[in-house]
């Protein structure tokens, strides 16, 4: 077979997701935020539900998420997105409306606002990336931030004694009566993206049900502010942040 | 005739809400508020009008579901009081970031810190002149009765879309917890969805194919960019400036002496011009409606009438600054207040002005 004729539109196996615009994403090579969007963006154009879909973005490195995903977003303050999101679903119903968050943005100052949105049950997808630090304002330390990590505010690595444990949050969430699906993903080999793509597709599908708050967790990676080629980010990943965040499902209450 | 109801200052921010086609109510208690949403719930709006009515778990989780719910062009409201206009803040400064329409009620009790539950009005300054980080204003409406508080629901939307920025409705304790008569006004339905969508194209509201998506945001990493969108905050300040200037007079044709005082301070200030007039001193009253966009121009006018002019305020004197900016010198500029939650008498009152000016 010819190159051109492999080239053909309809030889193509893989392709951009027509719901990712062409701005040249902001983010570091090797970063999880790319892949996760374009999970979401996958899962919206198959489900059908680009008119009908609200993203919330957060502070931090999503915070541009609005430029990358072609649906209507709006842009929250830091760790407020469950707050917009819950008007945001109860004001307009038959729309899916998820947050993007990061682990500074929702499990430090947002704690508060996803713990209630959870609490009350909203009917609302949240896409929770765990990175284990602060990307965008220089590699500080996250509330995930594991003990003896490194980062530009614990530079002797994270002492529990100075800086407490890390928060795991979807465990925490999982107690309360208004979530209806809970997971731990990641999206580091081919086969992690797939289980992803499943879970985040799960959860726009719960959120049609009426049944409560559904919490996809993607444990990730951020090699800048690890200071690791991408490659040696995921091992770290593997290796370390697993043992405290593993992967799996943590509640289904329709199972 | 539309009918007469005795009720609260806060009940009748209520009423009005549901009765004014208010799309959503979110809101944390505090005293001397908390009959805003008391009254909601017992009113359960979401069984006729479709309001959506939520007790948030802060004050910073309500101001963030009302830029949620603006954002999708909405007419959303929250009520609060001094502290939790504080934490409120934050919020505000976004949605005139990102150019939310939205009214907040602030029942302004005395400060700082938790201070007490009784009435004042010391947060002018933190309302008039910040109401969070930033180069913007709210627009600011200062109802001084219980009728007020439910024309001021309607109008406030009206300012809030029109100019797609932030209303704040500063009230205070005794406006809010004072029972008077109110008129209600034929009701108006909730916007429809086809209607949203003309008076908020701008709105989220899931992106059709064949139009660009919509996003609210109030960030922009390029100074460039947001030197240009300031400016264009300016442009929108202006023109509130010059149409929107709202205020009564009381007695000020042929004052000689004036008072200025806003909100429950006007009332009370209303009877001390009239005791004055009994005993033969013209004195008249300005009542700013609008603290901002602020009565400058007319109160200098009368600063070249008068002999002098009192700022009277439950406070340590905040809006006085304005007054004597409006006077332009042409007139001393005296102040009276109250402060820690304690109201002043129209006998204090003409005390202070005999005192200040003077006079036997």
């Amino acid at each position: 077979m010819d190159i051109a004729d492999i080239k053909r539109p309809e030889n193509l196996v893989y392709r951009k997701p027509a719901l990712i615009t062409d701005n040249v994403m902001h983010y570091c090579p090797g970063c999880s935020h790319g892949t996760v969007h374009k999970l979401i963006a996958e899962v919206i154009e198959e489900m059908g539900i680009q008119d009908s879909t609200i993203g919330i973005s957060p502070v931090g490195c999503s915070v541009f998420a609005y430029n990358y995903i072609d649906i209507d977003w709006e842009e929250a303050a830091h760790g407020r997105a469950p707050a917009l999101a819950t008007a945001t679903k109860r004001l307009c119903p038959d729309k899916h409306v998820f947050t993007y968050q990061g682990d500074g943005d929702l499990a430090s100052i947002g704690t508060a606002e996803i713990i209630h949105a959870c609490s009350r049950g909203e009917n609302i997808v949240v896409i929770f990336i765990n990175n284990g630090i602060y990307g965008m304002t220089g590699g500080q330390m996250a509330p995930t931030t594991l003990i003896g990590m490194k980062t530009s505010t614990t530079p002797y690595g994270r002492d529990p004694k100075l800086n407490g444990f890390p928060m795991v949050i979807a465990d925490m969430i999982a107690h309360l009566d208004g979530t209806a699906y809970i997971t731990r993903q990641s999206v580091h080999t081919a086969a992690a993206v797939r289980k992803a793509k499943s879970a985040i597709r799960k959860a726009f599908e719960y959120s049609e049900k009426n049944i409560g708050l559904s919490f996809v967790e993607i444990v990730a990676t951020c090699n800048s502010g690890w200071k690791m080629s991408p490659v040696d980010a995921n091992a770290w990943m593997v290796e370390h942040m697993f043992r405290k965040y593993p992967i799996g499902d943590i509640k289904d209450v329709l199972k | 005739m539309a009918e007469k109801i005795l009720m609260k200052g806060n009940e009748a921010i209520a009423i009005s809400a549901i009765r004014n086609g208010v799309d959503g109510y979110f809101g944390y208690p505090i005293t001397p508020q908390s009959e805003v949403m008391e009254t909601l719930m017992k009113e359960k709006p979401w069984e006729t009008t479709g309001m959506v009515v939520l007790q948030a778990e802060s004050e910073t989780s309500s101001i963030n579901m009302i830029y949620g719910g603006a954002s999708c062009g909405k007419k959303v409201m929250t009520s609060s009081s001094s502290p939790g206009v504080s934490l409120m803040c934050e919020g505000i400064s976004y949605m005139a970031g990102a150019e939310l329409p939205c009214v907040v009620v602030d029942v302004m009790r005395g400060g700082p810190g938790l201070g007490t539950i009784q009435p004042s009005q010391s947060d002018y300054d933190m309302i008039v002149k910040g109401g969070g980080h930033g180069d913007f204003h709210n627009i600011v409406i200062a109802p001084a009765s219980a009728q007020d508080m439910y024309d001021f629901v309607d109008w406030g939307f009206e300012l809030a879309f029109r100019y797609r920025n932030p209303v704040v409705i500063l009230s205070d304790g005794i406006i809010g917890q004072m029972m008077e008569k109110v008129e209600l006004h034929p009701a108006k339905p909730r916007r429809t969805a086809e209607e949203i969508l003309e008076a908020a194209p701008w709105a989220v509201t899931g992106k059709p194919a064949g139009r660009p998506r919509n996003i609210i945001t109030s960030l922009s990493l390029d100074s460039d960019i947001q030197e240009v969108f300031n400016q264009k905050l300016a442009r929108k300040y202006a023109e509130i400036e010059a149409r929107e200037v709202k205020y009564t007079e009381h007695l000020t044709d042929d004052a000689e002496y004036l008072f200025v005082a806003f909100g429950c301070s006007s009332r009370i200030c209303e009877a001390a011009v009239d005791e004055l007039r009994q005993s033969g001193i013209k004195a008249g009253l300005l009542r700013p409606v609008t603290l901002y966009p602020y009565p400058f121009g007319r109160i200098g006018e009368l600063a070249g009438q008068v002999k002098s002019i009192m700022s009277i305020e439950l406070n340590l004197g905040q809006m006085v600054t304005d007054v004597r900016l409006a006077a332009g010198g042409k007139c001393p500029v005296g102040f009276y207040g109250r402060q820690g939650g304690n109201i002043f008498t129209p006998e204090e009152i003409v005390e202070a002005f005999r005192k200040f000016n003077n006079l036997k």
